[in-house]
């Protein structure tokens, strides 16, 4: 069993195989389930994944109003082909952003790590499938990779805004994500920790301050951001790019940075944007409340 | 490790908004129903911290509910989740604590009906898993993931051997166990995680050991 993500790339590397793999045979042995079980419930909850994408490209809107439409917006924006940065990379937030905006509207998805940051991993997912052309088995290899490094952040730091701001939840799908992408191009085990230290390494200190304690504003574009943020990452880790800070302490220093953030930035509504004058007249116009003066 | 499973992290399927305010909460009403092991007539919630801050923007209230009534985590019948209860008769009420507690997502949930009482803690610790810290004034540290049995006993010697020899009996591995009292030689409570499922028959034999008071079982 694993406990760091240098002991799941050795075990990768000196068995010659994916960290996909790795975290299949882990699963099978921790809960005694055959193999084709354990793939086979990851297959169901990549459709999930599928059909929450699919609902928000087309366009949904949460209760509050707030979020919805902008999945939308951006697929037609790659539609007309005068972007500024690349197809994939857009193609990923919009599909991040889809996921979330269902998952504000109360929709089922799939949470990877958590549902507030469950866009950025099937973003890019279904981004980098339109140029890699994986099989349906890659597919779930990228899932159980994505899964791997996030058993090392959950077990070792925190998968919680509440416990450790946003960085723990965007942060942590972002890396994962980063980590999945690199495999599925045909990177190395450690290559794929690059990837995750390098995204990681940019999330860090991110706070979570979520107006009116909605996941939505700004949950859903942290998860544009997050996807986009993987993508770059992957790419810098397949060019060669290493990380200075080992991948585990990058993730042992997101652990103490979530500990020392006030408790104002950790999911309670109560700083950052959620307490900006249009975050606060927001949250009394949804809740009908008057506005508090802190 | 609190997280064992990949689909802890990939998972769970379930209704958003979000995983540990709604998913946790649905998960948390549930392990009270399904120790209570009947519908309530009443439940009082208390929220804490970050609890008590968001839970009406995350569904938090609603998907307790919905737990209580049975639902798992991606029953679109979570969203109506208190409707539903108001048309079944149950009484709720909600109240918003400010003490600080251990970790920031933590809910005291007391239901009962005319029979009976199950006061418990759980802790939503992230990414939809629980931890049950307290069930009716007992500590204990039960993660809802496996199978387990909740044996009520009174703290007398051989009492933890005579279940354990019951478990061999039925081939049932223990995964975690944990023992805790109120006080010398008073009552008693053994949370017992296993691996295997747990059949009627051996919930009765246990129920007929010498010292045991009841037992209860929560299937995963």
């Amino acid at each position: 069993m694993f406990r760091n993500v240098a002991e799941l790339v050795e075990l990768a590397v000196s068995q010659h195989k994916k960290i996909s793999e790795i975290m299949i045979e882990q699963e099978v042995s921790i809960t005694g389930r055959s193999k084709e079980e354990v793939i086979a419930q990851m297959d169901r909850n990549l459709m999930v994944m599928e059909e929450a994408v699919e609902r928000g490209i087309k366009g949904v809107t949460s209760h509050s109003g707030l979020t919805g439409g902008d999945a939308v917006l951006l697929q037609k924006y790659i539609e007309k082909g005068s972007f500024l940065t690349g197809e994939t990379i857009l193609d990923a937030v919009s599909k991040a952003v889809a996921t979330n905006e269902v998952n504000a509207a109360m929709g089922t998805i799939c949470a990877t790590p958590t549902a507030g940051s469950a866009g950025v991993v099937p973003g890019t997912l279904f981004a980098v499938k339109k140029k890699l052309n994986p099989t349906r088995e890659e597919m779930i290899s990228f899932l159980f990779t994505a899964g791997a490094f996030g058993f090392v952040v959950a077990n070792n730091a925190s998968i919680s805004g509440a416990a450790g701001g946003c960085q723990a939840e965007v942060g942590s799908a972002a890396g994962m994500a980063a980590a999945a992408i690199v495999e599925m191009a045909g990177g190395t085990p450690q290559q794929c920790a690059e990837a995750m230290a390098i995204t990681l390494k940019n999330m860090l200190g991110l706070v979570c301050d979520p107006v009116a304690g909605l996941v939505e504003v700004p949950c859903v574009k942290r998860n544009a951001m997050g996807a986009a943020n993987a993508m770059v990452a992957a790419d810098m880790a397949l060019a060669g790019i290493t990380s200075r800070i080992p991948c585990d302490e990058v993730i042992d220093a997101m652990y103490k940075i979530g500990q020392s953030m006030p408790t104002a930035l950790k999911e309670t509504a109560q700083g950052g944007l959620a307490a900006t004058p249009t975050g606060r007249q927001l949250a009394a116009k949804i809740f009908g409340m008057p506005l508090k003066e802190k | 490790m609190k997280y064992r499973s990949v689909f802890d992290i990939i998972g769970p399927v379930m209704i958003g908004p979000s995983s540990s305010h709604t998913a946790g909460a649905a998960r948390i009403g549930r392990v009270a129903r399904s120790l209570f092991g009947r519908e309530p007539k009443w439940a009082n919630i208390s929220f804490y911290g970050s609890f008590a801050q968001t839970y009406k923007g995350h569904g938090t209230d609603v998907a307790i509910i919905g737990g209580l009534l049975d639902f798992d985590t991606d029953d679109q019948r979570i969203i109506q989740a208190i409707e539903i209860a108001k048309e079944r008769g149950i009484k709720l009420t909600f109240i918003e604590e400010e003490a600080i507690t251990d970790h920031p997502n933590t809910a005291r949930v007391i239901i009962g009906d005319h029979n009976g009482e199950l006061e418990l803690v759980g802790v939503s610790i992230g990414g939809g898993k629980i931890e049950i810290t307290e069930l009716n004034g007992f500590k204990l540290k039960l993660s809802g993931n496996h199978p387990a049995i909740l044996v009520v006993h009174n703290d007398r010697f051989g009492a933890i051997a005579s279940v354990a020899n019951t478990l061999a009996k039925y081939e049932i591995n223990i995964g975690h166990m944990e023992v805790a009292r109120k006080d010398v030689g008073k009552m008693a409570l053994m949370t017992i995680e296993v691996d295997q499922n747990i059949d009627d028959q051996l919930i009765n034999e246990l129920e007929q050991l010498p010292s045991i008071l009841k037992v209860t079982k929560i299937v995963d």
